[in-house]
Order: C-alpha cells, then structure tokens, then sequence
C-alpha cells in the first residue's frame, strides 16, 4: 500500500510517499509567500521522484499549522500525533518525541503503540524554536549550519540571560562586543533554547528512550545542548526534518487498514 | 549609512528662569536604563535642568554623558551637585552617585512630583521592560509587578515595528491613530513572530497605519493583563519612552476606562526625577 503524507510547518513543507514501510521518495519546499504553489511543487516532486501518480496513492494525511490547505487529505492529524507515529515507527523503544521546528517547539509523550500519551507544545514564544537560532546566527553572522558546527567547538559555558529572542539579539552583540568567542556564544545560543525544550520534556514527563526530530535536529551544536539539558543519549533519525511527515503517511496506511 | 527609523532624537534642557547658585541643595538623579539614560538635576526639589539620551554599550560611561549633557550649558559642574542618586538597569554603574536606589522606587516617586499626589497606579512602560506600580499619596510603593523576560509591551518590540515599517518611532502613535476604522489585534504576542505577521499583512495590502493600529492595540492588550492583576487604582499615570505614543496610550485608556494622567514634563525622566528627589532628602537628611 503506497500512502503519502504531508507536513505544512511556519516555514517549510514536507512530503513523504511511504510504500508499505519503506519511504519511497521524500520532498521539501519552502513554504514563502504562496503555501499553496510551494505545497503543489512539493507533492508533485515527491511523486515525481517515487515514479508515481496521485492515483497510486491509498491515501493521504496532512499535519503542520498549515494542514487545512491541503487539498484532498484524507484526514488531517495534529503535528504531536505526527511526531508520535513516526518517532516510535523509527525507533520503537523511544517514549520522548521532541519536535523543534521553525516556530514551535513540543514535547511528546508517546505510547509504546505510538500515540500520544501528553504533550506540550510552545507556540508563542520564539525562544525555544528554530527562529531564535535563525536571529543568533544573523546576530553572529555566520549561517545557521555554521551556528550548529560552532558551537561544538567552544571551550568555555558562557551564561545567556536574555530568555526572549529580541533581548538576546542585544544579549549576543553585547557578548561580541566583549570579546566572547563566537563559539562560546553559540554553545549559549544552543544551550538556552534547549532549557527552554527541557522545561516542556520536564512538564510532561520525562522517559526514555528519547527522539530529536524537526529541523532543529539537524544542528549538532542543539543535538550537543539537548544530551546535556536531559542528561540523556539522544536519537536522532536520518532526515528529522520529514518526521512529522512520515508520521501523517504511516496514520494515512494506519486509516486504510482500519477501514479494510 | 541606511536610515534607522527606531532611531529617536536625544536631548538635554534647562529652566532660565531658575537661578542654580540660590539654591540650597542641588540635588541629581541618573535613571541609566537598558536603552536610554536620562539625568535629571533638581534645584531645592524644582526641576532644573535634564538629559534624554541613549545608552551606550558601556554604562558608567553612559552616565557620565549623561550628568554632564544635562548640565551643560547651566555653568554648573559635577562638583556643584551636593548628592547623587543612581537608579535603572544600570544604577551600579553611575561611579559619582552616593547612592542606588531600584527604579521601581524612583518610578513611583518621581510620577508622584510629575502627575501629582493623587497618583496611584503607574505604569512604567521603557525601552526592555514594563513595570505596573501601585502607590500611596507619598509616592511610596505598595505593590508592583514586571515584564522583564518579554520584548512584547516593551520599547524595543515598538522599535522593531517602526523599522520594519520604516516609519520614525516617533511618528507611530499618530499614524496608527489615523486609520478610519479600528482593525483586530496582531494576533502574536511575541515580537518576532508579530513581526512576521506585520509582514504578511503589508504583503495582503494594508496600508502602514492599519498595521501599526494592530500592533499598538496588540501592544496595549498584553500591557493591561499586567496592569490588571497589580488592579489599577486612579489616578492613573504612564511613564516612560511608551507614554508618548498615542497610539498606545488611547488604546490602553480605552481597554481600561481609565484615562491617564497628562503631565507638562517629559515622561522619560520620571525615574531620574525621583532618583534627584530621594537625593534631595538623603541630603538633607545627612546635615541633621
């Protein structure tokens, strides 16, 4: 059974085309000013890669903050529902998702049947999401993937009081001006959204084994900032970022074999 | 250089009429702040002479500058000024002031020599953190509450807008006031994501007053949660950069129905002017 899902985040799109449990083909857009095209281009260059059509597919699941514009889902499932799926699908002993990506950051507790157990999620504030390391790295002015690479190499823990992200914009170029080493600036950069993301892990129940997934993921120097927040071994899946949306095509196959 | 719309103008100003060398005490207060610094210079507890400018990446000497812009041009001296009272963010770091005093204090004080004694309530609203102060007729504090953590309600978040809009932050009350019809809030409280939001709006066709219409009403909105749970008490009375932006100051009276206190004095000083005061009485105080 080949199913897709789709994953609408703040900035970009996801999409995933799972043929029974092996992903087929996977696709990213940014999602800028027209969602509906970047989604259009997306979906159809993920099937384009899987050699397939609309047709072929049993179903499809869309998630994200962005998931009602996507036209002719079957269902439409919550970003922890999503996260929750697809982390235990890749590692079945995981009990902690977490999910950090442009503009939210959530915890989730799963089951071992992968469904969600309690979660907490924090959309208000762009501390603790992937936009706060976005204005850091334009404040250091290095790329976030440097951002991330960085911060591996610093010797020293440096404290960041700023919590929110307009303060600590200030914070950093303070810290600059004082001579602090990038590195070292970054490490705080990274180590301050990961207390923000512990905090949420904290409130609903910290168990093992955890799973790191969403863009954020990708960065080391968080991954880094993560293991020691948690005192924790951290997993994290090849292409965290298309978490969310193999969840959504593994609820899609889910759905279909509950009908049959 | 690209113009920086958040970019205010600093000042410094001084009464004529008022001869310092007949005094009996000159007192000064330095309310050094995140973003600006103001020094206020007192004569026998009349408003002499004062500073408004911006803080500078290194304190103590931002308040340096500050104390001498003020007196410039009053033939006073440092020397002249018989006791100095530091406060605000960076009261540590006023070296020449005998004293630091917090500037809740100093807020509550000096509202109650610019608004009068029968303030009770004020809100402070600086550059990086709000402040909702009660008080008695003394200008003494009862209760306070503050939003240090968030740039939302802040003169920083208003910042923010005026550059992403290019409109000069001190033309943004009025603008937001000009729209013909009231539109919703921004709905985000963060500043960055109302940002993105204020972006998407200017993308959808609004015109530059509408947007900043939502933003200040999103900005009063978020402030009167913090007000309300110190319970405004009249009279009520703003401080700081934020009480001269109309835009803020009707909407919030609006929300509340309340209206704020009008004062001839400028806004920004009232921590440094109650800072100049408790100088004054500490003063005195140590001739007894």
């Amino acid at each position: 059974m080949i199913t897709a899902g789709v994953d609408v985040g703040a900035k970009t799109i996801k999409v995933v085309v799972l043929d029974g449990e092996t992903t087929r083909a996977r696709a990213v857009a940014l999602g800028g000013l027209d969602t509906r095209s970047a989604l259009a281009q997306a979906f159809g260059e993920a099937l384009q890669a899987a050699g397939l059509g609309r047709s072929d597919l049993s179903g499809v699941v869309a998630t994200g903050a962005g998931r009602k514009l996507v036209e002719g889902a079957d269902d439409l499932v919550s970003e922890v529902s999503a996260a929750a799926r697809g982390a235990t699908f890749l590692f079945p002993t995981a009990r902690t998702a977490i999910d950090v990506g442009a503009e939210e950051g959530r915890a989730v507790r799963c089951t071992e049947g992968g469904k969600v157990d309690d979660s907490a999620v924090n959309e208000k504030c762009a501390a603790g999401a992937g936009t706060f390391a976005e204005a850091m790295a334009r404040a250091l002015q290095v790329d976030v993937e440097e951002l991330g690479r960085m911060s591996l190499r610093s010797t020293m823990a440096v404290p960041m009081n700023a919590q929110c992200t307009v303060f600590a914009e200030s914070e950093v170029i303070s810290l600059l001006h004082a001579k602090t080493p990038k590195e070292d600036i970054s490490r705080a950069v990274h180590d301050a959204i990961a207390s923000r993301i512990t905090s949420m892990v904290r409130k609903v129940g910290f168990q093992k084994d955890v799973v790191l997934i969403g863009g954020m993921a990708k960065n080391p120097g968080f991954v880094d900032a993560m293991k020691r927040s948690l005192e924790s071994e951290v997993l994290v899946p090849d292409g965290p970022e298309f978490i969310g949306a193999l969840g959504a095509a593994l609820l899609a196959a889910d759905r279909v074999e509950e009908r049959a | 250089m690209a113009v920086e719309f958040w970019r205010w103008k600093e000042y410094n100003w001084h009464d004529p009429s008022i001869d310092p060398r007949a005094a009996a005490v000159l007192s000064a207060g330095v309310d050094v702040g995140s973003v600006s610094s103001q020094a206020v210079v007192m004569s026998d507890g009349r408003l002499y002479a004062y500073s408004n400018m911006r803080t500078g990446s290194d304190s103590p000497e931002s308040a340096r500058k500050a104390m001498e812009w003020a007196l410039e041009g009053t033939g006073l001296t440092l020397a002249d000024i018989q006791y100095v009272v530091g406060t605000g963010y960076g009261r540590v770091n006023v070296a020449f002031a005998q004293r630091a005093i917090t500037e809740i204090a100093c807020h509550a004080r000096g509202a109650n020599f610019m608004y009068g004694p029968a303030v009770r309530t004020v809100l402070d609203m600086g550059g990086q953190d709000c402040k909702a102060i009660r008080c008695d007729e003394k200008g003494k504090v009862q209760a306070f509450l503050m939003n240090d953590k968030c740039a939302a309600g802040t003169g920083r978040g208003m910042e923010v807008m005026a550059d992403l809009l290019s409109v000069p932050i001190e033309e943004v009350g009025e603008l937001s006031l000009s729209v013909a019809e009231e539109p919703p809030p921004v709905s985000s409280t963060c500043v960055v994501f109302a940002k993105s939001e204020a972006s998407g709006l200017l993308r959808d066709g609004w015109p530059k007053n509408r947007v900043l219409a939502a933003y200040c009403s999103a900005m009063a909105h978020r402030v009167c949660s913090l007000l309300e749970r110190v319970g405004v008490e009249r009279e009520f009375a703003i401080t700081g950069g934020i009480a001269k932006n109309a835009g803020v100051v009707v909407r919030l009276e609006r929300e509340l129905g309340v209206s704020a206190l009008k004062t001839e004095m400028d806004s920004q000083i009232a921590g440094a002017v109650g800072a100049a005061l408790f100088a004054r009485g500490l003063y005195l105080k140590s001739k007894e």
